[in-house]
């Protein structure tokens, strides 16, 4: 296990590796989504409150939920590229910003969206879609950021920081947003408690959750290879790669 | 010559910080001008009604406070990194976070404190009330370090950048949110006469938490951005 | 059929979310594969202007 780790940290085995891997990630991720569409819009019964709209619900909060999964493994791989200098780490780190934000994207519009049949407005300051917004601009600094340095393994330390700074303030900028929502009278939110959900309504959005997930993982190795293609474009193997490519 | 000690080196740079700004005093004015000068348009932007103005006055005085935090914090580093002599500061023996604590409380002393001086103005100019302007006074000092340390961490990822001011403001602001929110009412719900130490403690809370953590923080940054 | 289109009158929103989701994860999946064409074709070109005396 542990020489698997070892191996790992080497970007040519990685990039090889990954490259095996992602394309059974990314059959499992269409079956999990497959499934995950099939049963939350065919089989799974209207709600009797929102009628078929809340079927919307099935895209957007696993897109929340990725929102800020991937952003926490963003900056765990970025504290932990920081702390060891681990190549692979830093590369992870950056290669989750765009994936992260498009989520966050998508949990805003579809979050918009869901709001318009119910609330009556494209866009309200409930207390969750303001947190995600703020959130888009965590992502988008850390993008901005990355672009901005041209030194790329400096950029993917000073972004590990920004990454980490964020990490702190996103439960301080979430309470202190349900804080001010609860002041200022909002729509009621859409509450989604777990525990009372219908098990039949649950059940695709777990579907939709982990295929989102297995998307995440194909996406993140696609864009870790790239990545460590443009780092190590000096290496043999690299130019060995480019030559029979070519 | 004697190496100073770590408190002597942070009176030195604190001293030094303060004498180069006093150096300059006409450039500290802008900040402030700029503070005043948004809270004045808004009411040309959205009328002079009295009640609309003091219901939104605690917001558009905190908002234009954080702007004018954003546009002050260029100059902590600006001209330590042009003449070289951030990256000796980097080359001291003693630990960098303290140092950095020297170099915001200088940069608070010239730009926050200042703000406090000129709030009771803006709070007339938007007919808040007595209770209100006390609020803002103190919400006021307890936010500008804290918008002061986090900023800073900003400057030091991007003090190196050619256009790092524009990414400067998109990484900062989502920062400064909570102290917004918190700050903003507390000077409204003290204005509507209630009590508001949970408020206070809680803008407390932030300002502990950004001065136990941002230094180094700052510190670290700076480190990769001059490396 | 039409009852699943239709989406009880609320087609519109529906479709449109899961139309924007779509989108979102196909152009996630585009763009490395773009970048990694570009990548090696810019690369491969380095290497033929490194060899050229």
């Amino acid at each position: 296990m542990l020489k698997f780790f070892h191996r790992m940290a080497s970007p040519k085995y990685f990039y090889q590796f990954a490259g095996k891997l992602i394309p059974w990630l990314g059959v499992a991720c269409l079956g999990f989504m497959l499934a995950g569409l099939y049963d939350g819009l065919l089989v799974a019964p209207t709600d009797y409150q929102q009628g078929d709209s809340y079927r919307i619900m099935f895209v957007h909060v696993p897109a929340a939920w990725m929102s800020l999964f991937i952003y926490m493994v963003m900056a765990t791989a970025g504290a932990i590229g920081l702390i060891w200098h681990i190549k692979l780490a830093e590369v992870m780190a950056i290669s989750s910003a765009h994936v992260g934000a498009s989520f966050t994207f998508l949990a805003l519009v579809t979050g918009s969206i869901w709001g318009k049949p119910m609330w009556g407005a494209w866009w309200v300051w409930d207390a969750r879609l303001t947190s995600e917004l703020i959130l888009l601009f965590l992502y988008l600094g850390v993008i901005a950021l990355y672009n901005a340095v041209e030194d790329k393994r400096t950029a993917a330390r000073a972004t590990s920081i920004l990454a980490l700074v964020g990490v702190v303030n996103i439960p301080i900028i979430h309470y202190s947003v349900e804080w001010w929502n609860t002041l200022h009278q909002g729509p009621t939110v859409t509450k989604f408690d777990a525990p009372s959900i219908d098990l039949r309504m649950l059940i695709p959005l777990l579907l939709m959750a982990v295929a989102f997930k297995l998307f995440y993982a194909v996406v993140v190795l696609m864009r870790a290879r790239c990545e460590i293609l443009q780092r190590e474009r000096n290496s043999g193997w690299v130019k060995e790669l480019v030559r029979a490519s070519s | 010559m004697t190496t100073a000690n770590l408190s002597q080196a942070f009176m030195i740079l604190l001293r030094r910080d303060l004498t180069l700004a006093y150096r300059r005093r006409s450039e500290m004015i802008n900040p402030l001008l700029f503070f005043v000068l948004v809270t004045a348009l808004f009411p040309l932007g959205i009328g002079a009604d009295p009640t609309l103005l003091r219901e939104v006055g605690p917001g558009i005085i905190w908002v234009a406070a954080l702007l004018a935090a954003l546009l002050s914090l260029d100059m902590i580093f600006r001209s330590d990194f042009d003449d070289g002599s951030l990256e000796q500061l980097l080359l001291s023996p003693h630990p960098l976070s303290i140092l950095m604590i020297a170099k915001v409380f200088a940069h608070w002393l010239i730009t926050g404190l200042p703000l406090l001086v000129v709030a009771p103005l803006l709070g007339v100019l938007l007919d808040l009330p007595g209770a209100a302007i006390r609020t803002l006074l103190v919400t006021l000092a307890l936010g500008t370090p804290v918008l002061s340390l986090i900023g800073t961490i900003g400057v030091a990822l991007t003090v190196g950048l050619r256009k790092g001011g524009m990414i400067l403001s998109l990484l900062v602001l989502p920062l400064y949110i909570p102290v917004l929110i918190f700050a903003a009412n507390a000077v409204a719900t003290s204005g509507a006469g209630l009590p508001v130490e949970a408020h206070l403690s809680l803008l407390t809370a932030l300002l502990v938490l950004a001065v136990s953590l941002s230094p180094a923080a700052t510190a670290a940054a700076l480190r990769i951005s001059l490396s | 059929m039409s009852e699943f289109f239709h989406m009880g009158g609320y087609a519109f929103y529906v479709w449109m979310s899961y139309g924007i989701a779509l989108v979102v994860l196909l152009g996630n999946l585009l763009s490395p594969i773009l970048l990694k064409k570009r990548l090696l074709r810019e690369l491969a070109r380095r290497e033929q202007r490194s060899r050229r005396p």
